[in-house]
């Protein structure tokens, strides 16, 4: 489904905290409509990769792009159009503690549209129903909401103005699994539906193989591996195999085999 | 490719029956469309036909506004035929179509009236009697912290309170003496025409002396303090328990009024009467500044005064203040932060609370030491 048109292009990216290196020379291509995820063990600096495509951090060296603009000499008109082409759902939420689950799905209508209050907090709860919210929650604070609301309610945030391009960090860590199924499923129909391209980091084994189409494995400070879950799990690489023999990786790559089988 | 502009959203019905859509229909394009489709005229024609090839693009929220237009038109009994729309514009019609349906039929939240002002006052006196047996209980429970740590010497952490100490007391030095001094200053300037009139110059010894160390040094530390220290106690704790972390120490077996609010009870008690000190020292000194340039009273006769004219008990009343307002302040500072449920906008409101709150129980306090003092004559 993915076309071979190029979304965000990070070529030679590299990034250090003080002595600590974090990226050296990191290089990846996401194409329009692709599920791309993100995988590398904890402080790998996925989370920090994502940030520096999303202007929220910049790398020492090295260009990143984005809808063809280049983020390094990027003017702020430039950037708060690309903003509104993007939507972003952070690792632990990022909600504003003052105002309604609604009204924090509505903000970004509110911000950038002139749409009147009735329609945004009409599509504000469409929203909050497709990521499977219950009407009930709709006017309680985050602080009132357990971890796997506060997710959904995350990405209908990330989802109010339309995006082409969502960021997600861990969308379905926290959740249970039927929720993340079904956040699996709306990730997918997103895509399918309205072509929009997706990049996400995950720990999250079967969202990677129920949705993912490319993966890439980032540790030691440099892109190891990249290619879709097949490839990659036949691949020789030290730091993929870890992540494929663990026990919970083989169960996962048993069940995937299983469904395959059945298909056939 | 989205990043090329675009044309607004829009639907003509000039060629009727046909109603034509066209430019882009994506959230930053819809404009003022909701009123457009308010001010839709009604039509005669039954059978609509709408024209979808002039559609640039169509993201979630324009099919729902999209749909929106078509909806108005079935519910006037129109039928409606699609023409020229893309395969994959007329499925997201489509979803949205469904989800359109089930939004209408969901049951409608049950509209909230506010509380009429009956109603308001009953629910704030309610809140705020409900606040004060949680001060109440609070208190107690601290009490019997300290009453544990008198008999089980061992539990009371030292580092803390000296850590405490440093913060509210040392560190607040220069701000309390240079404030004490100003205030002596202006006290003596307000009094030294009046005293001059009636030549009772050397007065102002008295007048400083007693208003100093008896009202104002205690005052003015403690509305310092207030600000400086017990809205930092409101503040820490408040973003700890937001932030889960009191809830971490109860977990560990860590009580947290042992570790939060004992340390800074002590350091406080400490802290504060000595500061008072200090002011004593800095407003007299600014009092006698002034008496020597307005009223020619010489340090050597203003000390000589104030030794006769200024009893012990005067100066011990100031300090005991200082001691319970020492009280009054981290008692508040901290049961605030305790309070604080919610995100980041509830501890800023809880630090303004303590910080108004210890402020006004302190001019309270100190009107009833007043009174209670006139009684016992003291
Ligand atoms: N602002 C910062 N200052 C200093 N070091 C940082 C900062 N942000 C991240 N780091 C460091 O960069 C490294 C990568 O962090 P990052 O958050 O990107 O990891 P991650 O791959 O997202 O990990 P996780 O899976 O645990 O979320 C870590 O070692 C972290 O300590
Ligand atoms: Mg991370």
């Amino acid at each position: 489904m993915p076309s071979q048109e190029i979304i965000i292009e990070v070529s030679n990216v590299s990034t250090s905290f003080g002595q600590h290196k974090v990226h050296d020379n990191v290089s990846l291509e996401v194409k329009r409509a692709e599920i791309f995820a993100l995988i590398g063990g904890s402080g790998s600096g996925k989370s920090t990769l994502l940030r520096e495509m999303m202007l929220l951090h910049r790398p020492d060296s090295g260009k990143i792009k984005v809808h063809g603009v280049d983020l390094t000499n990027i003017t702020e008109a430039q950037g708060q159009s690309l903003r509104q082409h993007w939507g972003v759902m952070f690792q632990h939420g990022g909600l504003f503690g003052s105002l309604t689950i609604q009204e924090n799905v509505g903000l970004p209508l509110r911000e950038h549209t002139d749409l009147p209050d009735s329609l945004i907090n009409e599509l504000a709860e469409w929203k909050l129903s497709m990521v499977g919210l219950q009407s009930g929650v709709y006017g309680q604070y985050p602080s009132e909401l357990s971890g796997g609301m506060l997710k959904r309610a995350s990405l209908a945030r990330a989802l109010a103005l339309d995006p082409d391009l969502l960021f997600l960090d861990e969308p379905t860590s926290g959740l249970d699994p039927i929720s993340a199924g079904e956040i699996d499923t709306l990730i997918l129909k997103l895509r399918d539906m309205f072509g929009l391209t997706i990049l996400m980091v995950t720990h999250d084994l079967d969202t990677l193989w129920q949705v993912s189409d490319r993966v890439a494995v980032l540790a030691n400070t440099k892109v190891e591996a990249l290619g879709s879950m097949l490839e990659l799990s036949v691949s020789k690489v030290e730091s993929v195999r870890q992540f494929f023999d663990g026990k919970r990786g083989r169960s996962a790559y048993a069940q995937e085999q299983k469904i395959s089988e059945l298909h056939i | 490719m989205k990043l090329m502009p675009m044309n607004a959203a829009a639907f003509s019905m000039n060629a009727l029956p046909n109603l034509a859509f066209s430019g882009a229909w994506v959230t930053s394009k819809l404009f003022d469309m909701a009123e457009k489709i308010h001010g839709m005229p009604r039509i005669a024609e039954l059978n609509i036909i709408a024209d979808g090839s002039e559609i640039e693009a169509l993201d979630m929220s324009g099919a729902w506004v999209m749909h929106s237009v078509l909806n108005r038109l079935s519910t006037q009994g129109k039928t409606i035929t699609y023409k020229g729309f893309k395969p994959e514009f007329a499925e997201r019609l489509e979803i949205v179509a469904h989800e359109f349906n089930r939004h209408a039929n969901a049951s409608r939240d049950i509209k909230i009236t506010p509380p009429s002002w009956l109603e308001q006052i009953g629910i704030t006196a309610t809140k705020a009697l409900k606040e004060a047996k949680d001060l109440l209980s609070f208190v107690g429970e601290v009490s019997l912290m300290i009453v544990a740590s008198i008999i089980n010497p061992s539990r009371i952490r030292w580092r803390p309170i000296l850590y405490n100490i440093r913060e509210a007391g040392f560190n607040a030095i220069p701000i309390v003496g240079v404030l004490a001094f100003l205030l002596g200053v202006v006290v003596a300037y307000q009094s030294a025409d009046q005293l001059r009139n009636y030549g009772a110059n050397i007065f102002v010894v008295d007048l400083i002396g007693i208003s100093m160390l008896r009202e104002f040094a205690p005052l003015i530390a403690a509305v310092i303090i207030a600000g400086r220290s017990g809205s930092a106690y409101a503040a820490q704790i408040g973003t700890m328990s937001v932030t889960e972390e009191i809830d971490a120490m109860r977990v560990l077996g860590i009580v947290p009024m042992e570790m939060l609010v004992l340390p800074k009870l002590i350091g406080m008690v400490i802290s504060l009467p000595l500061l008072t000190v200090w002011a004593d020292m800095l407003g007299i000194f600014g009092g006698m500044l002034t008496a020597k340039t307005q009223l020619d009273v010489s340090f050597v006769d203003f000390i000589g005064r104030l030794v006769k004219a200024v009893e012990m008990t005067t100066y011990t009343v100031g300090l005991g203040k200082a001691f319970v307002f020492a009280i009054i302040i981290t008692m508040i500072g901290c049961f605030q932060g305790f309070r604080t449920h919610g995100g980041a906008d509830s501890v800023g409101r809880q630090t303004t609370r303590s910080v108004v709150q210890s402020i006004f129980l302190v001019i309270v306090a100190d009107a009833l030491f007043s009174v209670l003092f006139s009684i016992l004559k003291i």
